[in-house]
């Protein structure tokens, strides 16, 4: 299955909802609309990760480039996934200490930097 | 013993197929369908990792990729075809990223040093060999000639003709 992505905000908040798998072919394109909201001033982003069906070391490169970016501007990038088997690279490669990572994206939305 | 190979160009595309048929040969060798997420990163970090070399060092030369059922395990070796001075270096660096490393980020336990890469984002090459140190119990990764082979096992009950029908019926 292809990447999807869709984009909303939420007051000073910026959601991408991403679906299906991000991998080595598909990660470019998360990596390119990353750099565009960043680049359109959007500093606080929560990227939505319950509809991914597949995440790779790729994926988790493009996402701490993605943290790196919005924390040059103070940002933040909050991650929203429930997902076992997901949550488990995360885990593996220690980047749940990097990443604050919520089971809503309502929790995420509230949470202060 | 009984085997599939797959052989595909060095384009990342290609890399979801490689997945695919990971899934399928682990799942009629027997592979717990709660380990087939392991297999299917594992092997796709492997052939990602491979793709990411050949695209610098050798875009021509193909991608290959072993399925196998040994006695009780299903076994992966995924190798990539090098010029022989590039093969060396990076079996050398692969050593020294796998060497002792239990697939963390980070020096410090708790305590992932992002820092330590100056780039925008951190090297993928060495994240995908900390990925499948993490994961894979049975991970080797061994120097050839020309290329890498990376191999790994997993616990598997059946074996690849398991149930397999003739092609004409008797």
């Amino acid at each position: 299955m292809d990447l999807t992505l869709s984009t909303r905000t939420q007051g000073d908040r910026t959601i991408v909802e991403v679906g299906g798998e991000i991998d080595v072919y598909t990660a470019p394109k998360l990596r390119e609309r990353l750099v565009d909201l960043v680049t359109a001033g959007n500093y606080h982003l929560i990227v939505d990760m319950e509809g991914v069906e597949f995440l790779d070391s790729t994926g988790l490169g493009v996402l701490v480039g993605g943290l790196k970016r919005v924390r040059a501007h103070d940002g933040s990038l909050r991650l929203v996934c429930t997902q076992e088997r997901i949550l488990k690279i995360f885990r593996i490669t220690g980047l749940t200490k990097v990443f604050p990572i919520h089971s809503t994206v309502e929790e995420a939305v509230e949470a202060v930097d | 013993m009984e085997s599939v190979e797959i052989e595909f160009t060095a384009l990342p595309a290609h890399v979801r197929t490689a997945r695919l048929v990971a899934s399928a040969v682990a799942r009629q060798c027997g592979v717990d369908e709660a380990v087939l997420d392991e297999v299917r990163l594992a092997v796709g970090e492997a052939c990602s990792r491979a793709v990411e070399l050949h695209a610098r060092e050798a875009p021509d030369r193909p991608v290959m990729v072993i399925f196998a059922d040994a006695p009780g395990r299903f076994t992966v070796a995924i190798r990539d075809r090098l010029p022989v001075a590039s093969a060396q270096a990076v079996a050398a660096s692969a050593a020294a990223a796998t060497a002792g490393g239990d697939g963390r980020l980070s020096d410090q336990p708790g305590e992932p040093n992002l820092a330590r890469s100056s780039a925008e984002e951190p090297d993928e090459t060495e994240i995908r060999l900390a990925v499948l140190t993490g994961l894979v119990d049975d991970l080797e990764i061994e120097p050839l000639e020309t290329g890498t082979e990376i191999r790994m096992s997993w616990p598997a009950s059946g074996r690849l003709r398991t149930g397999a029908r003739p092609l004409i019926p008797r």
